[in-house]
């Protein structure tokens, strides 16, 4: 097996033994199959990209083709013990609404995302004038997936306003983990553990 | 182990049973005996675990995998169904049964009715999908297969699949829906009624009692001309015809089939009355007119499902207008509302609703590692 990505690998090291898990923007099902493997854990997911689906579901996972932005309302609430959705977050439509959908679907859910004010993508705003090509968002402006940029102290600033609990953060800078201390500035990547309060 | 089903009669090609039933229909009717046609391929393994039945649609039949006696052409499925396939005989017993109501050997309105030997013809009660999936479930009992590995089926197969998870959840391990619906839309029902009303405008078919006499082949062959149009696409019929004409160089400004899509139709049309019983086309397409799985769980889909452990693999494809993806997605939604294992992918061919029954590699990988799972667990 592949190692996970470091954000993923965080969040599979979080969940608990034989959870149910659902796993939005699942791509081929990596994270999926390293819970259902090490953790015998319970997982679905939801992927928009048929081909990744065709991957996952190859792999015996069981995945929907579909769009967090419009397929999560027919989840009930708390169906999950834990609801993902990893590097995601910026490439939906109404993320705040995505976000609700998570914290009412799963009893807790897992959030990770490239944070945008890394002080490299300042930078490069700042002196290049330009939208940022970096490692972690490798894209142009007009081919970018990614159509709701957020900075760590916006979606803190968010999940106080939607009364959603922080239980857990961690921030990475490169694939290593860093401390909360001006994370803002210095966290190329956040994860975040929330329940509704 | 295949020591022991050799000699086993009730296994094999080209089989044909009789049993007592009966089956209770939905309608409140009993029908008894029921015959079956059906054939399986593959051994039975020591805990009868490894039993697949596929479901064939409307017009399909149980030479899933073996030649047709009536047309000589290969099985409807091979792609899917033989060595080295998703379905495969050297590991799995697989089980096809002619539906109820059909015409190659179960009972059907050709069949003789014991109680007057003469045909059925409309005197054959009027059935629905679970009745066909009912009937199946007695033929099941009488091969000694309690659990299904799987119930696989594309189309009108598909309904059946679902109806067999709601209505035997625990038999059914897994569940394979291709290309289908849990309800027939009104659009569905209009092109089914063009085609019974074909039928029935032929004189010949004489309220149904034209066994032994011309069967009314002209209503039955503009009803498969009708309906096979909504089994393509309009990009692969002009793919395929374009305005092009059939074999002159210029319009005849004449009813002929100028055009290569006429003929065709026409083809389609009349190899299809060698093959099928029109009575027969009558009952099957009013049961999938029937069919809604939410209509007795008061119109909440999710509820046909509630608390149901059989493992559900959907695929549909982009460019059926048959069954579209939001018929598929429904189902989904339905499922994951109920909690139940589901995996679904909308695949893309230009190909219509006939897609699954086509060269599709990515439906098979599917299905192949859907099926795998599932034998882990």
């Amino acid at each position: 097996m592949t190692a996970l990505r470091p954000d993923l690998a965080i969040i599979a090291c979080e969940v608990r033994e034989a959870a149910r898990v659902l796993d939005v923007g699942c791509g081929d099902g990596q994270l999926m199959a390293a819970l259902r493997d090490t953790k015998n854990v319970d997982a679905r997911g939801l992927e928009l990209d048929a081909r990744d689906v065709a991957t996952a579901v190859s792999r015996g996972l069981s995945v929907i083709q579909g769009d967090a932005d419009t397929d999560l309302a027919a989840y009930p609430d708390g169906s999950f013990d834990y609801a993902i959705l990893s590097q995601t977050l910026q490439t939906t439509k109404r993320p705040d609404l995505v976000l609700d959908h998570l914290v009412r679907i799963g009893r807790e859910a897992f959030v990770s995302f490239p944070n945008f004010a890394h002080w490299r993508i300042r930078f490069a705003h700042m002196f290049g004038g330009r939208m940022p090509i970096t490692e972690q968002l490798p894209h142009r402006w007009y081919d970018s997936p990614n159509i709701h940029h957020v900075t760590i102290d916006d979606f803190r600033s968010f999940l106080h306003d939607r009364h959603i609990q922080i239980e857990g953060q961690w921030f990475l800078s490169g694939n290593k983990p860093r401390n909360e201390r001006f994370a803002n500035l210095l966290a190329q990547h956040a994860v975040f553990q929330l329940r509704r309060k | 182990m295949a020591l022991r089903m050799q000699g086993d009669t009730r296994f094999g090609l080209d089989r044909k049973t009789r049993l007592l039933g009966p089956v209770k229909l939905d309608s409140g009717a009993e029908f008894a005996p029921v015959d079956f046609a059906y054939e399986t391929y593959g051994e039975l393994n020591a805990d009868k675990s490894n039993a697949i039945l596929i479901c064939h649609a409307l017009t399909g039949d149980q030479y899933v995998a073996s030649t047709h006696p009536v047309t000589g052409k290969d099985g409807w499925w091979t792609r899917m169904v033989g060595p080295g396939k998703p379905i495969d005989p050297a590991r799995h017993c697989v089980i096809s049964i002619n539906v109820m109501g059909s015409c190659m050997g179960s009972s059907g309105p050709a069949s003789i009715d014991p109680s007057t030997g003469a045909a059925y013809a409309m005197g054959f009660p009027v059935i629905t999908i679970p009745d066909m999936v009912r009937a199946q479930a007695i033929l099941l009992d009488h091969l000694g297969i309690e659990t299904l590995e799987a119930v696989v089926g594309g189309s009108m197969g598909g309904m059946q699949a679902l109806s067999w998870a709601a209505l035997y959840p625990e038999r059914v391990k897994s569940a394979v829906v291709i290309a289908s619906t849990a309800r027939h839309s009104a659009q569905n029902i209009a092109f089914h009624e063009v085609g019974r009303q074909a039928i029935m405008a032929d004189p010949r078919w004489n309220n149904g009692a034209y066994y032994g006499r011309e069967a009314p082949s002209s209503g039955l062959a503009v009803a498969r001309m009708a309906a096979h149009i909504t089994y393509l696409s309009e990009a692969g019929l002009t793919e395929k015809f374009g305005r092009r004409l059939q074999n002159r160089d210029a319009k005849s400004f004449g009813f002929d089939a100028d055009f290569q899509v006429e003929s065709y139709l026409r083809y389609q049309g009349l190899s299809f009355v060698d093959r099928f019983d029109a009575n027969s086309y009558l009952y099957i397409t009013r049961a999938m007119d029937y069919f809604d799985l939410a209509e007795p769980h008061d119109g909440v889909l999710a509820k046909a499902f509630a608390g149901i452990k059989t493992r559900f693999c959907l695929i549909s494809f982009d460019s059926d207008w048959l069954y579209p993806t939001a018929e598929s997605r429904r189902i989904v939604h339905a499922l994951n509302a109920a909690g139940a294992a589901a995996s679904f992918v909308e695949l893309s061919s230009p190909f219509g609703h006939d897609a699954f029954l086509l060269d599709a590699p990515e439906m098979n990988r599917i299905v192949d590692g859907f099926l795998r799972a599932g034998e882990q667990s």
